[in-house]
């Protein structure tokens, strides 16, 4: 028990000792105030410690995975030579008499898929994120926008199989050859699944341009149409453009479906219609039977360490491409 | 009263989590025996297992796919009991699974022969092995070299983890396939492809294109191989010229297990190729072992 604080005398007799009195109940209250501040500091220290602890987390995963791949990989690379590396285009690790590591070849069917993706997405992404921001009513706005993040929810294996069945006949008959399992196959079902980046993003950039800058061109005569091409669109660019990397980097890194819809033949092409094989099938089809801590083992993380760089660098360039739109913006 | 919430699903979670790795070990009994590899193998090996499982409740059998290098390779890594080969392991993984303590225990449980599919439409029906090699190295890339219309060949092979890859590569091709060729995932890819393709030429195990009858799969033509120019051509199709060896690319399908086996996989095992187990394997369109290798099985113990 504490001590207690009842009054001995009452405040009437005693004035002095009134304040003395209301200054024990005061410490009293601090105390409790103060346990009850401490507890609660403590708890948001911790919580605190937790977030930067996670946050530090996801720095300390990039660093490691960054030098996983280059250790892994190095090995090879010793052994080989940068030049049989990149300087060649055959790859046949499996190879019946001598095992080759040109990695040209896969890096230009990644790029030729990404491209051919971006080419058809932007267009169609960028058009579709204007008519949600600027005509559609907010009836069917609240319809379209969530249906096209939908879009982002398929799994990667259920867009490639529609690669295989649907989007492979349509080009074979389309374009007059025997089968349709090729880079522009590839390209389409990449921007099927990078269109709700772009979409999404490009939305969220146009319609953070300010009321103002539209209803300024409307007043000086503009119509909708050069409102949209020579106002708005101009002033979101940096946020459509970031869209745009954003959606480039998922197309770069997406193994399943092109896998599934590119043919994967690793011969060096520039043609769209020839079949393909990208970096991200080659290490997921061939990590699964390489023996460990063999030169082909370590060159599949060359190739990985490849594609992580240059995944890194889109992201990188969208990021500060991004950051500099939201300085623009406040 | 929020902070106590998180508090109390902090505590739900890691118990759920606590629980299941107390449970996890538990669940994969003794009784357990997974089977991993050869795509050509997967369907045949599951259809075998359910049988067997129905006989014997108390044992499960867990079958996968992958191809026959994934299969090998989890064998080494001690992930599966029994690894599934449709080519015979290889110097280099004999001396990655000895140096990994596991020494490979080959069974043969079936026999098949890998068919050269093309579309129904394609003239050729009948080639030789060097025309095969040489179609499937892009050396010869269009079909009017081998009597059919004026087209460029359109390749389907298999990626490669496949036994079907390798052995084809080290019997017929005798170098490397052409970097032309279309790797898809497995035979069924392969039919389904050469099906949509009429200028495809494609290799798969013979299960997957002929059934007991000897019915070939609709839509799929099956080329007719010859050994020399001048020899006789013949059709996988049929149970004698494989039986007799006379279709020239014939090859054991396998079971590779870590050392003898004994409980549960030595009675699957045994199970597979016992007359029971082999009427099953003709009715998924393979072949019965052949005498050779059946000798060979019993050498081995079984």
């Amino acid at each position: 028990m504490e001590e207690p604080y009842e009054p001995s005398v009452t405040i009437e007799e005693a004035p002095v000792e009134k304040a003395w009195l209301h200054k024990r109940i005061d410490t009293k209250d601090k105390t409790i105030a103060f346990r009850k501040l401490r507890a609660r500091r403590l708890n948001e220290i911790l919580i605190e410690k937790f977030f930067f602890i996670n946050g530090l987390l996801a720095i300390l995963i990039l660093l490691s995975i960054f030098s996983l791949l280059f250790v892994k990989g190095f090995p090879a690379i010793k052994e080989l030579g940068w030049k049989s590396f990149f300087g060649s285009s055959v790859w046949i690790p499996n190879s019946y008499s001598t095992p080759q590591y040109g990695i040209l070849s896969l890096i230009t069917s990644t790029l030729m898929v990404t491209i051919g993706a971006l080419v058809i997405a932007v267009p169609l992404g960028v058009a579709c994120a204007a008519f949600i921001s600027q005509v559609a009513s907010p009836r069917i706005r609240e319809i379209l926008k969530p249906t096209v993040e939908i879009l982002a929810g398929i799994p990667s294996v259920v867009v490639g199989f529609l690669g295989i069945i649907l989007v492979n006949p349509l080009i074979a008959k389309l374009f007059g050859i025997s089968n349709g399992l090729n880079a522009l196959n590839g390209s389409i079902l990449l921007a099927i699944m990078s269109l709700p980046t772009i979409i999404s993003l490009s939305e969220d950039a146009l319609r953070a341009v300010p009321n103002s800058y539209k209803e300024a061109s409307l007043a000086l005569g503009g119509n909708d149409w050069q409102t949209l091409i020579r106002v708005l669109i101009p002033s979101a660019l940096s946020g459509i453009i970031a869209s745009i990397m954003l959606g480039m980097g998922r197309a770069i890194g997406e193994t399943m479906t092109v896998l599934m819809a590119t043919g994967n033949a690793p011969a060096l092409t520039f043609n769209f219609l020839n079949a393909i094989q990208t970096m991200t099938a080659t290490i997921a089809i061939e990590l699964g039977e390489v023996p460990y801590n063999t030169t082909h083992y370590y060159a599949l993380f060359v190739i990985g360490l490849v594609l992580f760089i240059m995944t890194f660098v889109v992201n990188l360039v969208s990021d500060i491409i991004l950051q500099k739109y939201q300085q623009v913006e406040r | 009263m929020r902070i106590l919430n998180v508090r109390v699903w902090m505590l739900v979670i890691g118990v759920a989590i606590g629980g299941f790795a107390l449970i996890g070990p538990e669940a994969q009994g003794q009784n357990m025996i997974q089977v991993k590899g050869s795509d050509s193998e997967v369907n045949l090996v599951q259809r075998l297992a359910e049988v067997f499982m129905q006989k014997n409740p108390a044992v499960k059998i867990g079958v996968t796919g992958g191809g026959s290098g994934t299969g090998i390779a989890a064998l080494i890594n001690k992930q599966t009991d029994i690894a599934n080969s449709s080519r015979e392991i290889q110097p280099k993984e004999e001396e990655a699974a000895k140096s990994a303590g596991v020494q490979p225990f080959r069974v043969v449980i079936a026999t098949d022969a890998i068919s050269i599919i093309t579309h129904p439409s394609n003239r050729v029906s009948k080639l030789t092995l060097e025309q095969i090699g040489k179609i499937f190295k892009g050396e010869i890339t269009n079909w009017k070299e081998v009597g059919s219309k004026d087209a460029k060949i359109s390749l389907y092979g298999r990626q490669s983890n496949s036994g079907t890859f390798v052995f084809l590569r080290d019997s017929v091709l005798k170098g490397d396939y052409s970097p032309n060729m279309k790797a898809m995932n497995g035979n069924a890819q392969i039919a389904e492809a050469v099906k949509r393709d009429a200028e495809g030429i494609g290799y798969v195990a013979v299960g997957y294109v002929v059934n007991e009858k000897e019915e070939v799969m609709e839509g799929i033509k099956i080329v007719d191989v010859a050994k020399e120019a001048k020899s006789t051509a013949y059709t996988p199709a049929k149970m004698e010229n494989v039986m007799s060896l006379k279709y020239p690319i014939t090859r054991p399908l396998n079971h590779y297990t870590n050392g003898k086996p004994a409980g549960g996989v030595l009675d699957f095992l045994r199970f597979e190729i016992s007359g029971e187990g082999q009427k099953i394997v003709r009715k998924e369109g393979f072949f019965p072992v052949q005498k050779d290798w059946m000798e060979f099985n019993r050498k081995q113990g079984l």
